[in-house]
C-alpha cells in the first residue's frame, strides 16, 4: 500500500470534481446559445451593386456589413452577429428578437441616399456623408429641414459649382425627396434637404439617413427563423438526450472495466467540463448540431479509453505485471488513438471548410472535442491509472476486468 | 506464431459472402436512387420549410385544413413529435416574408400564442451551391483521409479503407433513399462524420494487422488470412464496445433529442452500424486480397534473397 500515491489520486479526483461541480452551473449559464436554441433569425444576403456595371468590392461588402451592424445596434438588439462570406454575401444573425417582421424590414432596407444631376448621374452617395451627421433644423420661416454633413467639403463645393443654374435632386432609394436648384457653389460641407416636411417626416428622414446608407443592394438568399419556444424546447430535449446517453455510457464503462472504468468515468466528466470551458473561453456559440457533436464527442472520448484499457487488459493477460502492462498498453494504444483522431480531425476540417452557419459550429465542436479528448482521455486517464496501480491498492487482475485463468505464464 | 485468441468465427473464409451481400446492398441503393431518388429538403431543393410546434396534440387533417385556408392546398405535411404536437410543412416555392406571416397567422389563430415556428427559406441558386459543396466535401474528405493513411500505413490499407468508407457513406444514402427520409444539411454532416468514425474503426484494426505483420513472417495466403482473422478478434472487444458506446449516444439522441436532430441521429445510427460491419467484413478482407496478390509476385521471383 502506497498511501502517498493514493492520496495524490484522491486529491486530484476530489479537486477536479469539486471544480467541475462548482463552476459548471455558471459556465453553462454563460455559454452563448445559437438562435436555433433561443429563438431568433438568420438571413443570408447576397449583395449586388446599386448601379449596374460596378463591382462588389471587399471594402463595400465590409462597409455594408458595418452599416447593418449599426442598424441592429440602433434597434437595441443585443449581440448581433454580422459576418461577410465569400465575395458577395453577408450573414446576419439576430437572436431573441420579438418583433421579427419590423426588424427584418429595417435591417434589409437599403435607404440609399443619392444626390443626382438632372441627367440622372449620381454625384454624391450616402457614403460621402458623415455617419450620424444628419440633423433636423429649421429654416428662416420655421419649416423643418434636414441637414447632412459631408466627409469631404471640397467635393460638395466642386459638385455644386459644376451644377450652378441646374438642379441637384436628392433621392432616397429611387424616390426623389427634393429637387433643389443650385444657385452657387456651396462650401463648408453641409447640405440641406428641404421640402415641405412636417416635423415627423423630417425626423423620420433624419433617422433613415443616420441609419446609414447601404452601399450595396441586398437580396435574401436564405433565411431561418426560430421561435423562442421552439428553441428552448430543442435545447431542453437535446441536452436531456445527451445526459441520458452519457449516464448509460458511464455505467457501461464501470461494469465493463471496473477500476479503469471508474477512471474513465472521471475523465469523461472532466472532458465534458473542459469542453464547456473551452467553449466559454472562446465565446463560441452553441447550436443544436453543436450539442449533437458534443454528445457524439463523448462517445468518441470513451473510445480512446476503451482502446487503451483493452490494450492494458491484453498486456495483463500476457502475464506482465500491472505496472508494465499499463506502460506497454498505453504506449501501444497511443499510436492507434492518434491515428484515429487525426483522421477524424481531417473530416471535421473539411466539414468546416465547406459548411456554413450551423454546420461550421458542428465541425468546430468536433475538432475541439477531439483535442480536449486527447488531453483528458489519454494523458489524464493514464496519470490516474498509474497513481492507482502504484498505490498498490488494486492489485488483483479482476479489478481490471481480467480473470486469473486468462493470464498466461510468461 | 501462435495467436492465443479464441477464434469463434472465420471472417476471412466467409468474406465472399460479405462482398456479395454488400454488392447487393449497393446495387439496391443504385436502383433506389434511380427509382425513388432522394427526398431533398429545402437545403438542396429551394423552397420553404416550416416546423411548427402547436402546444397540443393535433392531426394532419387539421393542419391541411389550416393551410388550405391560408391558400396552400398542395404542400407536403407531416405531423410528429411528442404527442403529435409538431407539424412540418414543406412548400416547394420560396415564400416571401408576408406569405410566411399569413401561414403563421393561420396557426396562431387556431392554436394561440403557444404555437412556435421555425422557418427556413432557401433560394434556388443557394440550394444548388449547397448540393455542389456537399459532394465536394465528401470527395475532399475522402481524399485527405486516403492521403493520411498512405503516409501512416501504405496504399493497400488506404485503398481498402477508402472503398469500405465510401460504401458506408453510400449505405447511409441508400437507407435515406429507400425510406424516403429528408436529405438536408445536417444529413451531410452525418455522412461526413460517418466517414470520420468509420475510418477510425478501420484504423484500429489495420493498426493491429500492421503490428502483427511486423512480428511474424507470412509466406502463404493461409498464414496471412489467419493473421488477419486473429487481428480482427484481438480488436473485437474494442470494436464492439466502441460501437455500442457511440450507438447508445446516437440512439438516445434519436429517441429523446429534439425533432430537428432526429434525422441526423438516424443517419448516424445507419453510418455507425455500417462502419462497424464494413471494418470487419469489407475493409480487412479487401486488404488481404490486395496483400496476397503482392505475395504471389514475390513468391514467383527466383531466389535472389537468402
Amino acid at each position: 500500500m502506497n498511501w502517498k500515491r493514493l492520496a495524490a489520486f484522491l486529491a486530484i479526483v476530489i479537486i477536479m470534481l469539486a471544480v467541475v461541480a462548482g463552476t459548471s452551473p455558471s459556465l453553462v449559464k454563460d455559454i452563448r446559445l445559437g438562435l436555433d436554441l433561443k429563438g431568433g433569425f438568420e438571413i443570408l444576403y447576397e449583395a449586388t451593386p446599386l448601379e449596374g456595371g460596378e463591382k462588389v468590392t471587399p471594402e463595400s461588402l465590409k462597409e455594408t456589413a458595418r452599416s447593418l451592424e449599426a442598424r441592429a445596434d440602433k434597434l437595441g438588439i443585443a449581440e448581433p452577429e454580422i459576418t461577410t462570406e465569400g465575395t458577395n454575401r453577408i450573414r446576419v444573425k439576430l437572436a431573441g428578437v420579438a418583433n421579427e417582421d419590423e426588424v427584418r424590414k429595417v435591417i434589409g432596407e437599403p435607404v440609399n441616399l443619392t444626390f443626382r444631376a438632372p441627367d440622372g448621374t449620381i454625384k454624391l452617395k450616402g457614403t460621402d456623408f458623415v455617419e450620424n451627421g444628419a440633423k433636423v433644423e429649421y429654416d428662416q420661416l420655421g419649416h423643418p429641414l434636414v441637414t447632412i454633413k459631408l466627409k469631404n467639403a471640397q467635393l460638395f463645393e466642386d459638385v455644386t459649382r459644376s451644377l450652378i443654374g441646374k438642379t441637384l435632386a436628392i433621392y432616397l432609394d429611387d424616390t426623389m425627396i427634393s429637387n433643389p436648384s443650385v444657385n452657387s457653389a456651396i462650401s463648408g460641407g453641409t447640405a440641406q434637404i428641404s421640402g415641405s416636411f412636417t416635423l415627423d417626416e423630417a425626423n423620420d428622414l433624419k433617422d433613415k439617413i443616420n441609419m446609414g446608407a447601404l452601399p450595396l443592394k441586398l437580396t435574401e438568399k436564405y433565411t431561418q427563423s426560430v421561435g423562442a419556444q421552439l428553441g428552448k424546447q430543442s435545447l431542453h430535449q437535446t441536452v436531456e438526450a445527451g445526459l441520458i446517453g452519457t449516464a448509460i455510457i458511464l455505467v457501461f464503462l464501470i461494469i465493463l472495466f471496473r477500476v479503469p472504468g471508474v477512471v474513465a468515468a472521471i475523465t469523461v466528466i472532466t472532458y465534458t467540463w473542459l469542453l464547456i470551458l473551452v467553449f466559454w473561453l472562446m465565446n463560441a456559440t452553441l447550436t443544436l448540431p453543436g450539442i449533437a457533436a458534443f454528445v457524439l464527442g463523448i462517445g468518441m472520448a470513451v473510445d480512446a479509453n476503451i482502446i487503451m484499457y483493452e490494450r492494458i487488459k491484453e498486456e495483463i493477460r500476457s502475464g506482465k505485471s500491472l505496472l508494465s502492462s499499463l506502460k506497454a498498453g498505453s504506449k501501444n494504444s497511443f499510436r492507434t488513438i492518434m491515428d484515429a483522431n487525426v483522421t477524424n480531425i481531417i473530416a471535421s476540417i473539411v466539414l468546416y471548410w465547406v459548411g456554413n452557419g450551423a454546420i461550421r459550429g458542428f465541425a468546430l465542436t468536433m475538432i475541439f472535442s477531439i483535442l480536449v479528448s486527447i488531453v483528458t482521455n489519454i494523458f489524464l486517464s493514464r496519470l490516474l491509472i498509474q497513481l492507482l496501480i502504484r498505490s498498490n491498492l488494486f492489485k488483483k487482475p479482476s479489478y481490471y476486468g481480467v480473470k486469473e485463468s486468462e493470464i498466461r505464464e510468461l | 506464431m501462435n495467436f492465443n485468441t479464441k477464434i469463434r468465427f472465420d471472417f476471412i473464409k466467409h468474406s465472399n459472402k460479405f462482398f456479395i451481400f454488400s454488392g447487393i446492398l449497393t446495387l439496391l441503393g443504385i436502383i433506389s436512387l434511380l427509382v425513388f431518388q432522394l427526398n431533398y429538403g429545402v437545403d438542396f431543393k429551394a423552397g420553404t420549410n416550416m416546423d411548427i410546434t402547436v402546444g397540443k396534440t393535433t392531426t394532419q387533417a387539421e393542419s391541411i385544413e389550416l393551410l388550405k385556408q391560408a391558400g396552400y392546398d398542395k404542400v407536403k405535411l407531416t405531423v410528429g413529435g411528442n404527442n403529435n404536437e409538431r407539424v412540418s410543412v414543406r412548400f416547394d416555392e420560396v415564400l416571401p416574408q408576408d406569405k410566411v406571416n399569413v401561414v403563421k397567422k393561420a396557426f396562431t389563430d387556431k392554436f394561440g400564442a403557444k404555437a412556435s415556428f421555425e422557418v427556413n427559406v432557401v433560394s434556388p441558386d443557394m440550394a444548388q451551391e449547397l448540393g455542389k459543396k456537399a459532394i465536394i466535401a465528401i470527395v475532399v474528405a475522402s481524399a485527405a483521409i486516403m492521403l493520411y493513411v498512405i503516409i501512416r500505413f501504405e496504399w493497400r490499407f488506404s485503398l481498402a479503407a477508402i472503398i469500405a468508407i465510401l460504401y458506408d457513406a453510400f449505405f447511409v444514402v441508400t437507407m435515406f433513399s429507400l425510406f424516403h427520409f429528408e436529405v438536408n444539411l445536417p444529413f451531410i454532416a452525418a455522412v461526413l462524420t460517418t466517414i470520420g468514425y468509420s475510418i477510425n474503426d478501420k484504423i484500429v484494426i489495420f493498426d493491429r494487422i500492421r503490428e502483427n505483420l511486423r512480428f511474424g513472417k507470412y509466406k502463404t495466403k493461409e498464414q496471412l488470412s489467419e493473421m488477419v482473422n486473429a487481428s480482427l478478434w484481438q480488436t473485437m472487444a474494442r470494436n464492439i464496445y466502441t460501437v455500442a458506446a457511440v450507438l447508445i449516444v446516437a440512439v438516445s439522441l434519436f429517441l429523446f433529442g429534439s425533432e430537428s436532430i432526429k434525422l441526423f441521429a438516424l443517419a448516424k445510427i445507419f453510418g455507425l452500424a455500417s462502419g462497424a460491419y464494413s471494418s470487419i467484413c469489407i475493409a480487412s478482407p479487401l486488404w488481404l486480397i490486395l496483400k496476397s496478390k503482392e505475395k504471389k509476385k514475390v513468391a514467383a521471383k527466383p531466389k535472389t534473397n537468402p
